[in-house]
């Protein structure tokens, strides 16, 4: 398909990593941001394409696996009511919270869908009038919009069924968590391509400039992905630190006006929680008082819930590029996809999972 | 979570309220909002995530950066081609 096959031509990435090994003169950590880069990452093995100086750490840029445990008990305490149609995207379903996880749910009666949009969460909601829709809000700026959207259409036509149980995140905290921490090892960046194309990347020239580390907006593919590390590499190479955009196909200095202008009409921002990281300020979104009656939380008055993590997870320190998921004593051992521990093992884009489905031969390589 | 796919499309409906097109995906055809992208034509590449267009692809960026990544590959030594021991 075309600007997906061009930039996985293995001629390109294979001339992109000749370029990268040429121009490493010495060791550089690299932290990719967003989850679905760290999975084309492993996927294309492109740990193995670099020189042995260039580390890759691997950020929190997977919503799902991020999502607090009180989150997904709430989701399945609300699935569980009779009379609700809860839907989610299907990557959340199987994500445990801290006694079942939503498949259990529908396994015993619950009516739990999967959508590929929330915009059919909304039309459910308009075909079961007698029936409360709930749909499941994750994700990051990139699908704010699509959500935001989801919520403006349903109090527009009036439906007084729908709401939506709200667990976004913002990546910018995340990354001023990471680059103020003490024990950062993070040298540059691949910033988030997708959330970029929706919000643009003046959030990221600021930080690129606060903190003097160099960023690069990077698209998807294996040839996206080595550009990007490539031109990480030539900046701190020549000792300079700014934003540079890999993903100029897509990205723009502002993104879409129509997005942004959406998403700050439905949502404000909040302190969020983030699963195995902890509660980071001004960090996500939640609905603003006008779509208080939208706000599944208040909806159903789903109360505090308050969960501890398992004590030996390490994924708090992979998702801030200071520990590999080989490192983790409990990797592939007593934490599997199958029964994930920790935020970055229990989505198919999180570290561990990655490193299991795509690298476990690197424990030996 | 934050994957987009390339479509293209074939035709734009305006309905008020929001803008829909028909999307093709390698022979595939989905249904599309373009609200974010009011600037989108039919026959313009557009990266869609959960249903919703998030960017039009900038055609003439897109063929510029690409031949930049081309001449890359045209100018790389013979014997870089091989797998870094």
């Amino acid at each position: 398909m075309k600007y997906l096959d061009e930039y996985r031509d293995g001629d390109i990435a294979r001339a992109l990593a000749a370029r990268i090994r040429r121009r490493t003169t010495r060791p550089w950590v690299l932290m990719e941001i967003c989850g679905g880069q760290t999975h084309t990452i492993m996927r294309y093995g492109l740990p193995d394409l670099l020189p042995p100086e260039i580390e890759l750490v691997h950020g929190p840029g997977c919503p799902v696996c991020v999502a607090p445990l009180e989150i997904v008990d709430r989701a399945i305490e609300i699935a569980a009511r009779p009379g609700v149609i809860f839907v989610s995207y299907g990557d959340m379903l199987r994500v445990p919270g801290s006694r079942s996880d939503l498949f259990q749910v529908r396994a015993a009666g619950g009516d739990v869908r999967i959508a590929y949009s929330p915009m059919e969460a909304v039309k459910l909601a308009r075909e079961n009038p007698e029936r409360q829709v709930v749909f499941f809000a994750i994700g990051f700026e990139t699908t704010a919009p699509a959500n935001a959207m989801a919520v403006w259409q349903a109090k527009r036509e009036g439906l007084k069924n729908f709401s939506i149980l709200v667990s976004h995140v913002l990546v910018p905290p995340a990354m001023r968590l990471i680059l103020g921490s003490p024990t950062n090892r993070v040298q540059g960046f691949i910033a988030p391509g997708h959330v970029c194309s929706v919000m643009g990347f003046e959030e990221y020239a600021a930080l690129s400039a606060e903190f003097h580390v160099p960023m690069v907006v990077g698209g998807f593919e294996p040839v996206d992905l080595l550009e990007a590390i490539a031109m990480l590499v030539e900046q701190l190479e020549e000792g300079r630190a700014e934003l540079e955009n890999q993903y100029s196909r897509s990205v723009t200095r502002t993104g879409s006006a129509a997005a942004k202008k959406l998403m700050e009409s439905v949502f404000e921002v909040t302190d969020r929680k983030w699963r195995g990281i902890g509660p980071i300020p001004a960090s996500g979104y939640r609905l603003r008082e006008e779509y208080a009656a939208s706000d599944a939380e208040r909806v159903f008055g789903a109360g505090e819930i308050s969960v501890e993590e398992p004590e030996e997870c390490i994924a708090a320190l992979v998702m801030q590029g200071l520990r590999k998921p080989l490192d983790c004593p409990a990797f592939a051992t007593s934490c599997t996809p199958e029964r994930p521990m920790g935020a970055s093992m229990v989505s198919s884009e999180g570290a561990c999972a990655a490193y299991y489905a795509y690298g476990r031969h690197a424990r030996t390589g | 979570m934050c994957l987009a796919v390339p479509g293209r499309i074939v035709e734009a409906t305006d309905l008020g309220t929001s803008r829909i097109a028909k999307v093709e995906f390698g022979g595939i055809t989905r249904q599309v909002y373009l609200d974010f992208v009011p600037e989108a034509q039919p026959g313009d590449y557009v990266l869609v995530h959960v249903g919703f267009a998030i960017s039009r692809v900038e055609a003439e960026e897109a063929a510029r950066t690409y031949e930049m990544l081309r001449q890359i590959e045209a100018e790389m030594p013979e014997d870089s081609n091989e797998v870094p021991g």
